[in-house]
């Protein structure tokens, strides 16, 4: 879109100690934060699409406006009801099931961490879970997805198991990186999860190749059903790396099929978004790049699943890029070390209202969808999901000396040739971890 | 921005290598499994390059940059006399032949596409190959090689050039984060076969930050191979073994060398990338070298010979790891070491190899390992001061006058 002129027209009053988005930036803010009494579950208010003259998006409904798209989306999926419902009762139920999943697993690590089960920096996902849920159920098993280190929940809802998970962050063999990876490194080849990653950014690029990837498949190999899409999930904080630019730059110019997913939790640590982006409408970026820049209440799991559906349908066509931003908000400290110390509580209890999960059961109560019965079913399975993951994980096995060297190199002559002529792999003592390397 | 250079007249002499020829015997031998109509070249032991015998026994290979032992065994087994080309073709055949192998092989770079590449690498292959397979990127260095490594991790084979190796810096947070380290970090799930190329060192008067030599910062990062070409040979050689392996390798060319001409067999061969080279086969000292050095030491060699001494020269090639079979059997040999590198002196490949050859072969020594870097200076601009940063051929021969005193 074309530069918005209150940016300059109206300079906003520099945030200084502002600790929380109340305070009102310019007009065109109030895209940002909420007027009002928030609106749940269904409600199109935040829900926006930026067509991007000149270029023709081949949706038809991108062209109506948002409200529409949503009926019309919503039409597509509508339970036979003139409730106008968005979701069936087994998807509400899945929906509940994997929130409760990321809760739970989440409040156990922190109960592991203070028990020294697991060490370093774990960052939990508590009050996030609606953009996991929404972007990850609509996902085919091909399809990629790329995290940051807060990445337990992301792991989980794209399928991998809770004990490869759980024996993970306790650093055992049985974890599913082996032990080596650890709270900051989710890896499954086979879901599709390609970390993890440490340092904010990093992951972009190499989501931005995964999609890569999906359209050489499609276009040089012409491999049938190459539609696999990728997921790039990451933070406020991270919108401001060069990285992102970067990447959004190179998927909108090869129309990759990629999704740039922003959990804007409104916190990088202590660092407010406010204070470190001069523009902090994130999604206003995307457009800027040539790909649809949205904008949705990532505390609301079916604003979240509508926009994600677009966005999936979007990339799997061939149509590109597209940047959802997700408002939302973590209920815990940056990370376990973190004693959250800065963040107002006014703010912290505003967002605690707008617990995602509270509002899926509250929708799925109000049209009847499930009953008291069902969601505690729900949530003692996942207890003893969960019971069960810590219990493996304790008796699970720690990495021997041997495992030290072995994933060095994925072709192991990359450790050189010895002083007596043979390759150091060759020598026996080198898996058992004796060798001199 | 793409020039082309002349082969340097310092080392012309040497340069014509079309009138020695080349002597390589066809040894299937390796320890991956090679088709037989490859062949696979592993450094040697024996003088007699014909020797095709049993498993594991190593073929001599021999460039007579100087020929001082005349080799008797001119009957090459390798029936046709091969084809002479410049080393940028014999990067581009190399590519060309693994592209054309497997579709998965692709290209990414800046320039590399429609422009051909700055050194004329990859010239005419984006016509060959479309747009997508050889993909002219926007200059965001970080980003493309993070693509590139996200691609392999999901099942492509991608080379990523870098216009000029010192470009790569903007990408060394992909390359030591993620190039090297998620194979480890993953537990084995994702294996990352990328190769990473791109010419480096010092040029003419090119400046600074076009001088870069990156090989001492990025030896540290595990999980990497890095080796380095200095002959067509070696360099199509190596450009296919990189292309092979599983391994993440960083292939160093060098800005000067690319214009080397020389006959290259005709017949498919894949260099080993592990092993080292062995130039010139001798017996008082021995040089260790890499890249555009070797030249220079070849030079010096020369007037070594006219005075009276008789040096082994060996071109490491595999900078990381090093073959210290190759190493070892030499310094055993002639119990003396001198390096020549154009690295800096603090931190480079030549401090890292004597470490390991005190390490691993001390006893063999008669003399300190005598290590000749370039200066730790920045590259400057004008040419008298370039030429001092850099070692020269008399500085080389002065160094092993006095080494084997």
């Amino acid at each position: 879109m074309s530069f918005s002129a209150t940016n300059f027209a109206q300079p906003r009053p520099v945030p200084v100690g502002v600790r929380s988005n109340e305070k009102p930036l310019s007009s065109d803010a109030s895209r940002f934060r909420f007027r009002g009494p928030p609106s749940f579950l269904g409600s199109p208010h935040s829900l926006r699409f930026k067509p991007i003259p000149p270029f023709k998006l081949a949706i038809p409904h991108s062209q109506r406006s948002a409200a529409s798209s949503v009926t019309h989306i919503a039409n597509g999926k509508m339970v036979k009801s003139s409730a106008n419902l968005l979701i069936t009762k087994e998807e509400g139920l899945e929906l509940y099931e994997d929130m409760i999943l990321g809760r739970f697993f989440e409040d156990m690590c922190a109960q592991m961490y203070y028990r020294g089960k697991m060490f370093g920096f774990v960052h939990l996902y508590n009050g996030q879970e609606a953009v996991s849920t929404g972007f990850f159920k609509l996902l085919k098993k091909e399809d990629t997805v790329v995290s940051t280190y807060r990445d337990h929940v992301h792991a989980l809802s794209k399928g991998v198991p809770a004990r490869a998970v759980m024996s993970e962050l306790f650093g055992k063999a049985t974890g599913c990186c082996r032990g080596q990876g650890g709270s900051m490194h989710m890896f499954s080849k086979e879901h599709n999860v390609i970390g993890g990653f440490a340092f904010i950014g990093e992951g972009i690029p190499v989501a931005t190749g995964a999609a890569f990837s999906s359209k050489y498949r499609r276009e040089v190999l012409k491999e049938a059903g190459a539609d696999q899409v990728t997921l790039a999930f990451f933070g406020d904080g991270t919108c401001n790396n060069g990285q992102f630019y970067e990447c959004l730059n190179m998927a909108a110019l090869w129309k990759l099929p990629i999704i740039f997913v922003v959990e804007n939790n409104l916190w990088a640590i202590g660092m407010s978004h406010l204070r470190a982006t001069s523009d902090p409408e994130i999604w206003k970026k995307g457009p800027a790049f040539g790909m649809p820049g949205v904008h949705v209440d990532g505390m609301d799991v079916l604003k979240v699943r509508e926009v994600a559906k677009e966005a999936i349908e979007r990339a799997r066509r061939g149509d590109g890029p597209t940047l959802v931003e997700c408002e939302t908000y973590r209920f815990r400290g940056h990370s376990l070390a973190d004693p959250d110390e800065l963040r107002d509580p006014a703010e912290k209890a505003r967002y605690a209202a707008r617990d995602p999960i509270s509002a899926l059961k509250k929708y799925l109560f109000e049209n009847k969808l499930a009953s008291e019965q069902e969601l505690k079913s729900i949530e003692k399975k996942i207890d003893e999901v969960l019971d069960d993951a810590v219990e493996y994980s304790d008796e699970s096995p720690l990495p021997p000396r041997s495992q030290l060297l072995e994933n060095v190199f994925a072709d192991p002559k990359g450790f050189g040739i010895g002083p007596d002529g043979k390759y150091r792999c060759e020598d026996p003592k080198f898996t058992q971890g004796t060798a001199h390397v | 921005m793409a020039a082309l250079f002349q082969a340097p007249t310092a080392f012309s002499s040497s340069n014509s290598l079309d009138s020695n020829k080349f002597n390589h015997s066809p040894s299937p031998r390796s320890l991956s499994e090679r088709k037989s109509s490859i062949l696979t070249v592993r450094s040697d032991a024996r003088s007699n390059p014909l020797l095709n015998s049993a498993a594991h026994k190593p073929h001599r290979f021999i460039t007579n940059a100087v020929a001082t032992k005349p080799d008797t065994s001119l009957a090459s087994t390798s029936s046709k006399p091969g084809h002479e080309l410049l080393l940028f073709e014999a990067l581009r055949e190399g590519l060309e032949e693994e592209m054309e192998r497997d579709p998965r092989v692709c290209v990414m770079g800046e320039d590399v596409g429609h422009y051909g590449g700055s050194y004329k690498v990859t010239k005419g292959l984006a016509t060959k190959f479309g747009d997508l397979r050889v993909l002219d990127t926007p200059i965001a260095e970080n980003s493309f090689t993070g693509m590139g490594i996200g691609a392999a991790m999901t099942g492509l084979r991608p080379i990523i050039e870098g216009m000029n190796m010192g470009f790569l810096l903007l990408a060394f947070n992909q390359i030591s984060n993620n190039c090297g380290m998620l194979h480890y970090t993953s537990g084995g799930q994702f294996k990352i076969p990328v190769v990473i190329r791109g010419p480096g060192g010092v040029g003419r008067q090119l400046g600074a930050e076009h001088s870069q030599r990156l090989e001492s910062y990025f030896q540290s990062i595990p999980g990497i191979q890095m080796v380095a070409c200095s002959t067509p040979y070696n360099a199509k050689g190596l450009m296919k073994a990189a292309i092979r392996s599983e391994n993440p390798v960083i292939l160093f060319e060098h800005v000067l060398l690319y214009n080397l001409k020389d006959r290259i067999p005709d017949e498919e061969y894949v260099l080993s990338l592990e092993e080292a080279e062995m130039v010139r086969p001798g017996e008082h000292v021995t040089i260790l070298t890499y890249s555009r050095m070797r030249y220079h030491v070849m030079q010096a060699a020369k007037t070594l010979v006219n005075k009276g001494y008789d040096p082994e020269v060996i071109d490491i090639r595999s900078l990381k790891p090093f073959d210290l079979h190759t190493i070892g059997k030499s310094v055993k040999k002639t119990h003396r070491v001198l390096i020549v590198e154009e690295c800096m002196r603090t931190g480079g490949i030549g401090a890292s190899l004597t470490a390991a050859i005190t390490e691993n072969f001390n006893d063999d020594l008669d003399a300190p390992i005598v290590c000749l870097s370039s200066q730790d200076v920045p590259t400057p601009y004008a040419g008298t001061l370039e030429e001092w940063t850099v070692v020269q051929p008399a500085q080389i021969v002065t160094a092993v006058e006095q080494l084997c005193q």
